[in-house]
Order: structure tokens, then sequence, then C-alpha cells
């Protein structure tokens, strides 16, 4: 009994060195971001030095003429992101609500597997489904698409292009397959968590299944499901393979979705291997450093909409 | 005592296991991943044969000219040639190893491979934006006999840097001043118009997929896709197929006496037979290097070029060998450089 007690003043040497090794473990994760941070940014340096804050807003990429510009990867790498959130949330909020409340147990269980199962599947056969399944098939759709919602005024104009069944659209689509199961699964575990007392009491007042779910479980979670939605935007931003295979990779920002354009991860993963020039390397490793930073913004963002909203919720709540 | 004794003997043993692995030359290469598929099988049966170990890391051509200038590796290979002033800054040489035959590849309805012919001007106009059309008036007139549909044309291009884009652009650049002027040749360029795919196969299963588009392959991909290669008019004015007898007779009528350290471009050679879009890539190795090292790498090497065991494995394998015509200039040029 007496050896056993917890309360002991004195921390035994277990103690002090499980301590220390939390503690390493929790110092090395922040050297290698630091450690990250600063290799990329000294060898990006004689390319940020070269071209200035201009690197951010120049499209010309140039390797013969060692002129080099980030806005075509920069912009695609956002606009493709986008695609994929514009069409991941509400997928995967339809999941994760059918999952936990609608579904019978029978049919949630296998259903939110599937979805987790997505998860597991490897980036690059994603590309190649993309490119060698889920391209030729949009290919034939694509020109009904320019025919009927490429004729629509304002929007017509990103639906307009050669049906290559590849580009900025086909690449959105890919990544939101991808990140659905990480945006699905967050959101599905905080719903299941969500007192069932609150949503009892909601119906007691006489609430529709539509009202509990917008005032009660999506009020009650709203921060993990924010978060939840960041985490598949960090994905999307740095998924590389999948994107090669059916960006297009063409060095244009276009007005349309559908003619091919470029990413970040895609421009890295396409010319690094080839790269010879110094300031060439040094503009990719530039690309590099921005979207880790892109990256860390957008993160560092969602962390502070959560504050906010916490706070919020706990002034609202009290 | 005794475990001592056993303790020692396993130790000497290992010794001696560590001293003949060591004795087993071997010697490490890195660069342009065009050449690695022949490089690879030399390799292996070089090593069946004489116990010489290859190890041939690809990695880019990049990479290759960086290693071989850090003297990581004995030997790099590149699809880009280095000038003799970088050459030597870095006491390096560089010789061809094996021909590479590079060929536009067209899907149109009803085109079968070998119909169609183009030449550089039509082909750099369709690569800068100005040929549009498949009826285009320029391209009717190289193709009397086909009936040429009024279709869009979808340009495919490399996306990744690869030599395969360098020596098509260095064409380019020389049968076409726009292109030279506005565009030029690297193993990237500032593409005009286009869809990039990665690689070799990229490319292939874009044209493959996409009606009306053109694209440039090795011939080998061409082939094993069944992709409707282009004839081409070259620099003597004569239609040419792309196969092993055109691409090396660029080789052969290159006039490798003039161009010293082997800075020539197989593109555009003269000569009736030659394809317009060869290519060689290059092996570089240190002048400074252990005479050990280059002795193998160079053996190894003339091995490569000259038995007819390694050239019907690059053959095999779609590549060209290269011409004895310029293997015996090669081994001038090890004797000169090397004394070897």
């Amino acid at each position: 009994m007496l050896a056993s007690s917890s309360g002991s003043p004195r921390p035994s040497v277990g103690d002090i060195f499980f301590r220390s090794l939390a503690g390493f473990a929790a110092l090395f994760v922040l050297l290698v971001l630091f450690g990250v941070a600063v290799a990329l940014l000294w060898r990006s340096l004689p390319a940020f030095q070269h071209f200035g804050w201009s690197f951010l807003w120049t499209g010309t990429w140039d390797p013969v003429r060692d002129l080099f510009g980030g806005w075509i990867p920069i912009a695609g790498t956002l606009i493709s992101s986008a695609i994929a959130l514009l069409i991941a949330v509400p997928l995967a909020y339809g999941v994760a609500l059918f999952v936990t409340s609608l579904a019978p147990a029978w049919l949630g269980r296998p259903v939110g597997s599937a979805i987790e199962l997505l998860a597991a599947i490897p980036s690059i056969i994603y590309g190649m489904w993309g490119l060698f399944v889920f391209a030729p098939l949009f290919a034939k759709a694509e020109p009904w698409i320019s025919a009927h919602i490429g004729t629509l005024p304002y929007l017509g104009v990103l639906f307009r292009g050669p049906p290559m069944g590849i580009g900025m659209l086909t690449a959105g689509l890919i990544l939101a397959i991808m990140v659905l199961p990480f945006i699905a699964s967050i959101m599905r575990d905080v719903f299941a968590v969500v007192p069932p007392m609150l949503k009892e009491s909601a119906y007691a007042l006489g609430a529709t299944p539509w009202e509990v779910q917008r005032h009660v479980v999506l009020a009650y979670t709203r921060s993990a499901v924010l978060g939840g939605i960041f985490l598949g935007l960090g994905r999307a931003l740095g998924e590389t393979m999948a994107v090669t295979f059916v960006i297009g990779n063409a060095h244009q920002l276009s007005s349309s979705l559908l003619k091919p354009g470029n990413s970040i991860a895609a421009l890295l993963a396409n010319e690094f291997a080839e790269a010879s020039s110094p300031l060439y390397q040094s503009s990719l490793l530039a690309l590099g450093f921005i979207l880790f930073v892109m990256t860390l913004v957008i993160l560092i963002l969602a962390r502070l909409l959560l504050w906010r909203l916490e706070t919020a919720q706990g002034k609202a709540g009290l | 005592m005794n475990i001592k004794v056993v303790a020692l003997s396993v130790s000497l043993l290992s010794l001696g296991m560590a001293g003949a692995v060591q004795a087993a030359e071997s010697f490490s290469g890195s660069g342009s991943t065009a050449i690695q598929p022949v490089l690879t099988k030399w390799a292996a049966t070089y090593k069946e044969n004489t116990g010489v170990e290859i190890n041939y890391g690809g990695g880019g051509s990049g990479q290759g000219i960086k290693d071989i200038k850090a003297g990581q590796v004995a030997f790099g290979a590149t699809d880009k040639p280095l000038t003799s002033e970088e050459l030597r800054k870095d006491h390096l040489i560089q010789f061809p190893a094996i021909i590479i035959g590079i060929a536009p590849i067209v899907n149109l309805p009803g085109v079968e491979p070998g119909q169609m012919v183009l030449d550089g001007k039509v082909l750099a106009d369709i690569y800068l934006g100005k040929i549009t059309k498949w009826n285009d008036p320029a391209i009717v007139a190289l193709n009397k006999q086909m009936k040429l549909p009024d279709l869009d044309i979808t340009v495919v291009h490399r996306s990744d840097g690869s030599g395969t884009t360098f020596n098509f652009a260095d064409y380019l650049s020389k049968v076409s001043p726009e292109w030279k002027q506005k565009v030029g040749a690297d193993t990237a360029i500032s593409w005009p118009v286009g869809t990039g795919g990665k690689g070799n196969q990229g490319v292939a299963s874009f044209v493959q997929k996409i009606v009306g588009s053109i694209g440039y392959v090795e011939q080998a991909y061409a082939v094993e896709n069944k992709l409707a290669y282009t004839r081409m008019i070259n620099a003597a004015g004569k239609v040419v197929m792309p196969d092993m007898k055109t691409f090396q007779a660029a080789a052969a009528n290159a006039n490798y006496g003039k161009a010293e350290d082997f800075y020539l471009i197989l593109t555009d050679q003269k000569g009736a037979q030659s394809w317009p879009i060869t290519a060689t890539t290059w092996v570089m190795l240190r002048d400074d290097a252990p005479k050990a090292t280059n002795e193998g790498v160079v053996k190894f090497f003339r091995w490569s070029l000259t038995s007819p065991k390694a050239q019907q494995e690059a053959e095999q394998l779609a590549y060209v060998p290269l011409p004895s015509s310029t293997v015996k200039q090669i081994e001038g040029y090890w004797k000169s450089k090397l004394g070897l």
C-alpha cells in the first residue's frame, strides 16, 4: 500500500526520465519545423534577392532565360484547393449527418468505414485513377458542360474549353474526393458526441430535425467542424502526386477551369530533378517556401478563428 | 578464454569478408533517366561477365552534373552537353553513349503511323500556337493526299524537365528563328501553348486520349503505344521515317571532328537519310579521378559501345547504338584525354 502511494513528494528517477523524454519529443517537433523553414528560406534566398517581392505576382516561368515568377502556380494551388473545398465540405456534411443521425446503425457504420477507407488510398492511385478512368469519362461530359453551363452569363467563362478531361476542374474534383474523408470523419466524430440531452430537449420544444441540426448540433460542434475543414484545406494545398497527373501542367492561368493549369506542388514534382541552373533551383525552393508559409498562415488563421468562436460561444453559453 | 577466441575468429572472419567485398570492383554513376534502362541492363550483363559492379542511380541530368562536379560518382550522364569551357573548369570530359530518336505523334481519326508528313517550320508554328487547325494550308501542303479535318490542334508537351524536351526545342530553334527568339531550348522551357504530360508515358497517354492532339516522344514509346508518329522533312529536304536507320544516319553524318568534346547536338543534321530530331546522352568523367576509377569506367563503356551483345541489348530496349565511326572517335578521345 505504501509503495503504491501516488502522492509521493519526491519525484522518482523514472518520472524525471519520462518527463524529459516527453519534453524532448515536443521540442524535437519544434526543431524539425524550424529547421525545415530555415533550410527552405536559406536556399530560396537567391531567388527572392534576384526577383524581389515581384516573384509573388509575376507569371513568367522561363527556364531558358532564367526568369521566374510564382504567380501562376500560387494561383493554381489556391484555385484547385478552393474547388476541392467547395465540393467536399457539403458532401462531407451530408455524409456525417447521414451516418450519425439519419441512417440506421447497420448502414451508418459501413458507410462511415468506407469513407475512412478513402483516406487510406495512396495519392498516386488517385492520380492514376483520375488520369486513366476519370479524365476520359469527364472529357465526354465536357462538351455538354461547355454547351450548357459555358453559355451562362458571368459564370459561363469558367466552363468553356476543349474537351480534354484534364485541367483545373478535374484537379479540384480529384482533390475533393481526397479530402472528403478527412473532413467527413471529423464531422462524424464530433456530431456523435453532441449530448443526446441537448438534441432531445430541442425536439421536445418542437424543433424539426433540420432545426436541431442547424441550431443545436452545428452550433455545438462549430469549432471542431471548422478545424476539420482547415485540415482538409491543408491537405489539398500540398497534394502533389494526384494533382500532377490531372491538372495539365501548363504554365498558364486561364479564365476557364476546363483548361490546364499548374500548382506549386505539381510544378516542384515536375521540374526539380532536371533544374540545372542555381537560380532555377532556388526559384523552385522559393515556391516550396511560399507553400510552407501559405499552409502555416491557414493553420494560424484557423486557430484564431477557433479561438474567437470559442470565446464567443463561452460568453453566449454563460 | 574460449569465448575470446571465438569472438576473435568471428571478427577476423568478418574482416576477411569485408575485404572480399571491397576487392570486387564497383563504380557508381548518376544522371539522365533517359539512358537509365539501357545502362542498368548493360551493368547487369557486365557484372555477369566480369564481376565488376556498375551502380547507376538516375536522378536526372541536373543531378548527374552536380554529382560528377562534386566528385561523388565515378561518372555522370546528361542529356544536355556541357561546353568545353565548363568541362575544363571542373576537370571533366564527356562523350556520347547512346542515340535516342524523338518523333512527333498525332491523334487524328484514320491517320496511321508514318502517314503524315511535317517539317520543322510547321512543327514550330504548331508549338508556337500560330497553326491551330489541322486543315491549315501549311499542313495540307505537306499532306496533299490526306483529307485533314477542320479540328483544333491540342498541343501536348513534357511537364517535367527532360532531355527529350531539350532536343526537341533545340531542333525547333534551329529551324524557326521565331522559336529561337521567343522560346529557346532547355530541359524545361516556357511553352507558348499546350498541356504538359509527365514523362514520355504521360505525353503518349495524353495524345492517345485527346483527338486532334500532337505530342513528341522517344520513338520507342510511339511504337509501344501504337501511336501515329509522323514522317519529317530533314535538313536535306528529304522525307524520312523515324527508325533505327535514320537515327544512326544522323550520328554518322554528324561532323564530330570539328566539335570539341563532342559538343554537338544531333538535331537537324545534314544527310539525305538523317532523322532531324535525333538525340544523344553524354557520359561525363573527371580527368583528375584516380586512374583505376577511370580505367574501370572506360572499360565498361568500351564494352557497351563495341560488344555485339551490348548493342543487341540496347536495340531490344529501343535505343540506337552509336555507329562504329563515332565509336572510333570516342576511343581516340579517351586516348588523348585520359591516356586509356
